[in-house]
């Protein structure tokens, strides 16, 4: 086993400064038991405020209907379908990291886990808003569940890429869940046994489950993980994959492709990547956990926002070519009407061209990669260049339907729709700083899993145990 | 419940544990579990734990949630109501994929969280006796379990013998684990005469 626990020297550690087990539980449980600082109760009352001026937006559509958006009958889907991928595509980073790498076996993928987990869930949780309230009579929402009903029962289409989504959705909500509560719980545990007040050590007592850190749980624990992790990674493909359906299986021109599941896929990890950066440089500052944080994670995610980034870009150039080569009249002006700088939205096609495609660029220098400036300026340029990404496809692919009569005036959305979108943001702040203030935001047990084998200082104690045959270590540490 | 006692101790670092976990086996004590605050891989077997069979539950979830969205939407499209839609084919196979992996994921997640909840005996409000508070921080806490013929102060003084930092003795109900460690384990060798369990 010594052999295989090999850990190359090349690879910089992943937990920085002389760490025993104890600090690690020191440096990420203190903020949890400290008092909120006055910089997160600023972002707190932010998000909250926030979130309430969603409330009130929604409120008005309920109320109100569909036309409180200025959605008209050539644009059916603006924002809200614009705003519902942009948030489901955020969430599967969380996913990539935690199942697709824990199936490889990367040891960096501890130290940001946790909270891009606990991003997932809440911006699938955002995502899940819009097309439910652009059901328009909200209370029916329930009519995509299929339920044995009085109306014959009348059964959902099955046929439908828009229930697909239901099931994916909700699915992907469902197992992501188990899976971060799952692995939450040894930590909760951990925080229950250090806490020395009373409501403390009950609110953790009954969050951690009585959990006792059993070598068979442990066990069983493991086994779990890694097949959640095997569910989860195809179920993250398969969820952008049904996303993209709502649009690939329709017949509208810009839409109707087969290159859209991969597509979206790929997006999809290039935008949540560039959240968890967003997310990750400012809670590693806030909380100061610069040790477990370190920039060779920073590093390492950029890599995959240049790569996903350049997958994007070829999508977006095979499109074109595609276009071109199927001559087909009603594809040709779909594109035309994006990249043609004469038509009206042609500025939201560059836009999102410059974001996403020649932006992440700048990532191939290393000293950029690692720069944390620069990486957060981007991970907002990033994420700005795929909300418009969903823009484009949705909009400017129907604005200018079949019948030039028809052809939609120029779409500016309702202060009503901006503040559903604004109300989104709302819910996910509130979440993600009501999660970075109770719950451990990095996972415990995994940093203590890698401490001795990727931390700084014993990275050099590995000289000796390198050394030693497979049969001696198996002889020391383990019998049959 | 009957109460049982327990004779516990302390180590602070997984590279004595192992050889110790192997030295107490060896002495014919009956280790009841051992408290670690993080997965160490090859302690279960170690300490003689069979693997776990949760990965066989999940894929028997699994294969119950792929079956229940086939059949319930042929049921649907065929028996039921058997709707016209646009002329489509009324087993569509390929359109019935999306929802059938999807039931198949959230039957295998959910059955195998719920099933290892089970047989950890974790839920809320459930409390349990532990045997060290730091054994979530940075302890590994080796629980030996007395019999008849345990003598504890031999106990206590083997483990000492091995390594462990801090050791007592702790009386604690039994039947607030669902566990087959008794059933699980099985001995290292067999107790020679000098051994004390």
């Amino acid at each position: 086993m010594a052999l295989l626990r090999y850990e190359s020297q090349v690879r910089e550690p992943l937990v920085t400064g002389a760490k025993t087990y104890h600090d690690v539980t020191e440096d990420i449980v203190r903020p949890i038991e400290a008092a909120p600082s006055r910089l997160w109760k600023i972002g707190f009352t932010i998000s909250v405020l926030l979130l309430l001026f969603g409330v009130y937006s929604v409120y008005r559509e309920v109320v109100y209907g569909i036309g409180e958006w200025n959605l008209n009958k050539t644009i059916g889907w603006g924002w809200d379908i614009t705003n519902f991928v942009w948030w489901v595509g955020i969430g599967h980073a969380g996913t990539l990291i935690s199942a697709i790498l824990l199936l490889f076996r990367q040891g960096w993928r501890t130290g940001v886990n946790r909270a891009a987990e606990a991003m997932t869930i809440f911006a699938v949780m955002c995502a899940g808003q819009f097309p439910i309230f652009h059901m328009g009579r909200v209370w029916m929402a329930f009519f995509v569940l299929p339920y044995p009903n009085s109306r014959g029962p009348l059964w959902v289409n099955f046929n439908s890429p828009l229930l697909w989504d239901v099931f994916a959705i909700s699915t992907y909500f469902t197992v992501s869940l188990l899976f971060w509560y799952a692995g939450l719980l040894p930590d909760l545990a951990t925080v229950r046994d250090r806490a020395k007040v009373k409501w403390r050590k009950n609110l953790y007592g009954v969050l951690s489950f009585g959990w006792t850190g059993s070598t068979k749980h442990w066990q069983r624990h493991e086994a779990l993980s890694l097949v959640l992790a095997g569910l989860s990674t195809p179920l993250v493909l398969s969820v952008h994959t049904i996303v993209s359906f709502d649009f690939a299986t329709s017949v509208i021109p810009g839409w109707h492709t087969t290159i859209f599941p991969p597509y979206f896929v790929a997006g999809a990890i290039f935008s949540g990547f560039a959240m968890v950066q967003t997310l990750l440089i400012i809670t590693r500052k806030v909380l100061n956990l610069n040790d477990y944080i370190t920039m060779e994670h920073i590093e390492v995610m950029n890599k995959v926002i240049v790569l996903t980034g350049s997958i994007v870009g070829i999508a977006y150039i095979t499109e074109l070519f595609i276009s071109w080569y199927g001559q087909n009249p009603y594809e040709m002006a779909a594109f035309k009407n994006r990249y043609d700088l004469s038509t009206p939205y042609a500025w939201s096609y560059w836009l999102m061209m410059s974001c996403n495609v020649i932006a992440p660029q700048f990532f191939w220098f290393r000293k950029l990669r690692r720069n944390i400036i620069f990486t957060f300026f981007m991970s907002i340029i990033v994420n700005v260049g795929m909300w418009f990404e969903r823009f484009v496809i949705i909009v400017t692919s129907i604005y200018r339907d079949y019948l030039p009569s028809s052809w939609s005036t120029y779409y500016t959305p309702s202060v009503w729709e901006v503040g559903f979108y604004l109300g989104t943001f709302g819910l996910f702040f509130t979440c993600f700083f009501a999660f970075a203030k109770y719950f451990p935001v990095i996972a415990i047990a995994e940093i203590k899993h890698i401490l001795k084998k990727n931390g700084e200082s014993y990275k050099d104690n590995m000289g000796e145990e390198e050394k030693a045959t497979v049969e001696h270590f198996t002889h020391e540490h383990a019998h049959h | 419940m009957a109460k049982k006692k327990f004779v516990v101790g302390c180590f602070d670092d997984e590279k004595v544990l192992f050889p110790a976990v192997k030295k107490v086996r060896k002495a014919g004590y009956k280790i009841h579990d051992v408290y670690t605050p993080f997965p160490i891989h090859g302690l279960d077997q170690a300490m003689g734990l069979r693997d776990t069979s949760l990965h066989t539950a999940g894929f028997i979830y699994g294969i119950t949630g792929t079956t229940t969205a086939l059949t319930f939407m042929s049921w649907v499209f065929n028996k039921d109501w058997p709707l016209n839609i646009g002329g489509k084919p009324h087993f569509p196979l390929p359109a019935f994929i999306p929802i059938t992996f999807e039931l198949t994921v959230l039957f295998s997640a959910v059955g195998m969280v719920l099933t290892f909840c089970y047989l950890c005996q974790l839920a809320p409000f459930v409390k349990k006796h532990h045997f060290h508070a730091r054994a979530t921080d940075d302890l590994f806490v080796m629980v030996l379990e007395c019999t008849s013929r345990t003598n504890e102060a031999d106990a206590k003084a083997f483990l000492e013998s091995v390594g462990a930092k801090e050791i007592n003795v702790q009386e604690a109900e039994d039947g607030w684990w669902l566990g087959r460690y008794a059933k699980d384990q099985k001995l290292y060798s067999t107790p020679s005469e000098n051994s004390l369990a």
